[in-house]
């Protein structure tokens, strides 16, 4: 099991986030959020639009700075992993060159770390595989649909095998039987990757089909509400576990958490 | 081909219109029908000469005892100001696209840059150039670097302006998953703002190559310099009494040159899309 390992591969302490201190626009986005995270696991986080989910994923992955607490990636400063290039990145645009190929694009994260240009080519080939693109490569990405445009921004994101995967509701974007079938795919590679993913999403049926454990977070300032563990037991998740009576009762686990947040929200408001 | 027929059937059409008019104005000596009023151009053969005679004075000698022809001359005379026109393309052309950087780099210099960049465009620049000339005299430029210098200064703008615009282009998000790379300051430059900016370079560049060409000329006319089309411009209009026709061949000259220059362009970007991949799209 991941507990027993030595080292969890995110520790958040304290985390709070406020922009604008001081002014009249100030807004408290992330307040005292404490979260471990174990290598391997498959990490969601979801809550109300505004309750800071992907600013607390821009905080692990040092793209802005927390205004107070700790962030460890790997037992180092988030800053330190970052320089380290511990992690890659999926955003919900694609965000792909259209001036590069596809194989370029997946390339690009190689190139800025001097990779030669062999051992570019033989990865981005690999990548592409691995996403079920190989026939794509030469294309431009304006060239494929919005869902394979997606698989070669997890290409680009896995393409530098880092330890961990950071998805910033990479899926909004897609239509729902896209989805699910990037939602299997993903579960594929983290699978054989063995890569730790945290995935923010406002999808409570994505949250409960992906997750190990779901992280629900309450708005105006974001806090941990509720941290939801899902295991549909053994073998792997599949088309299947969408049907079954377990992952019903966690979707509903995670709607009702998400509507006591609302309730709560909208008291203070 | 397409392109080319276009531009040689308004050639055509321009020609017709002043041999029209000019047929016109004669058979009404010079009012309008059944009025007393003047026709707003006179149409006399020293207003407008014939189109064949501006034509025809291409390949008569360009002065008495020489064996040149006025067609061999303007060519000349045009390579010369191209030259000038083209140092000053690419004098501006990196002059524009630092300013755009350093303001791309800091707020502040965009902040305190772009008003002076855009008064830059105000002043007259037949003020300028002989100011130019001066100093440049006064220093190590030669009168035709002056004039390159004159030309820049028009080239430099657009480039600024829009490579400004065009290194912003990129959204948040890309720049944010370079950030992700840890990738420095240049890469990102390099490898995301620098290709993104493209659609708003090249029309930049289309511009600032015709300006080029505008600029070395006015910059020959007030800085005197021989050898190039202002030159000449000014020489035949000086003696247009005695050959009207070829000062309007000068301006041809002129005008054609500015055509060479902008298709110039147009290829070099033409073959950069094809290269990156990218013409099916545009």
């Amino acid at each position: 099991m991941p507990e027993s390992s030595t080292q969890p591969a995110i520790q958040l302490k304290g985390i709070s986030k406020i922009f604008n201190a001081g002014t009249d626009k100030e807004v408290r986005a992330l307040e005292a959020i404490d979260l471990d995270i174990q290598p391997g696991q498959f990490i969601s986080l979801i809550g109300p639009s505004g309750c800071g989910k992907s600013t607390l994923l821009r905080v692990i992955g040092d793209l802005i700075e927390s205004t107070a607490g700790e962030t460890k990636v790997f037992g180092k400063p988030a800053h330190q992993a970052r320089l380290d290039r511990d992690y890659g990145m999926a955003f919900q645009k694609a965000g792909l060159f259209g001036w590069r190929t596809v194989a370029a694009n997946i390339e690009l994260p190689l190139e800025l770390m001097g990779w030669d240009k062999t051992a570019r080519k033989a990865k981005s080939a690999e990548m592409l595989d691995l996403v079920k693109l190989s026939d794509f490569g030469k294309h431009r990405p304006w060239q494929l649909s919005g869902g394979m445009q997606q698989r070669v921004a997890i290409a680009r994101a896995l393409s530098f095998s880092p330890q961990l995967l950071l998805m910033d509701e990479p899926f909004g974007a897609l239509d729902e039987m896209t989805r699910e079938h990037m939602q299997l795919e993903l579960l594929r590679i983290h699978r054989e990757t063995g890569t730790t993913v945290v995935f923010v999403t406002h999808s409570i049926p994505e949250a409960a089909f992906l997750s190990d454990r779901v992280v629900v977070l309450s708005p105006r300032p974001g806090r941990v509400h509720s941290v939801i563990e899902v295991d549909y037991g053994p073998g792997d998740r599949s088309d299947e576990t969408r049907q079954m009576p377990e992952f019903f009762k966690k979707t509903t686990e995670v709607r009702e958490a998400l509507r006591a947040v609302e309730v709560a929200a909208g008291e203070t408001l | 081909m397409k392109r080319f027929l276009s531009i040689v059937g308004a050639l055509i059409g321009v020609a017709a219109m002043w041999e029209g008019y000019k047929w016109f104005g004669q058979t009404t000596d010079g009012v309008w029908p059944g009025t007393s009023r003047e026709l707003p151009v006179a149409t006399d053969d020293l207003t407008m000469p014939h189109v064949g005679e501006i034509v025809g004075s291409l390949f008569e000698p360009v002065q008495r005892g020489r064996s040149e022809t006025l067609a061999v001359f303007l060519l000349k005379s045009a390579w010369f100001t191209f030259r000038e026109a083209a140092m000053g393309f690419v004098i501006g052309t990196l002059f524009g696209l630092g300013l755009a950087v350093i303001m791309l780099r800091t707020r502040v210099a965009e902040r305190g840059l772009l008003p002076w960049i855009n008064i830059s465009q105000t002043i007259p620049l037949i003020a300028l150039a002989p100011i130019i000339v001066t100093w440049g005299r006064s220093t190590f430029l030669s009168d035709t670097q002056a004039v390159a210098l004159i030309a820049a200064y028009l080239t430099f703008f657009p480039v600024a302006v829009n490579g400004l615009k065009g290194l912003q282009s990129p959204n948040p998000a890309d720049v944010e998953l370079m950030q992700s790379y840890a990738a420095p300051w240049s890469q990102t430059l390099w490898k995301v703002r620098l290709p993104a900016s493209r659609p708003y370079l090249f029309p930049a560049f289309r511009v600032a190559a015709t300006a080029s060409v505008v600029g070395a000329i006015v910059g020959e006319i007030s800085s005197g310099v021989r050898g190039g089309l202002g030159r000449v411009i000014l020489e035949f209009a000086s003696r247009y009494s005695t050959g009207p026709e070829r000062l309007y061949a000068s301006v041809l000259a002129a005008a054609l040159l500015g055509l060479v220059v902008f298709g110039l362009v147009a290829i070099a970007e033409t073959v950069l899309l094809k290269r990156s991949g990218e013409e099916a799209r545009a």
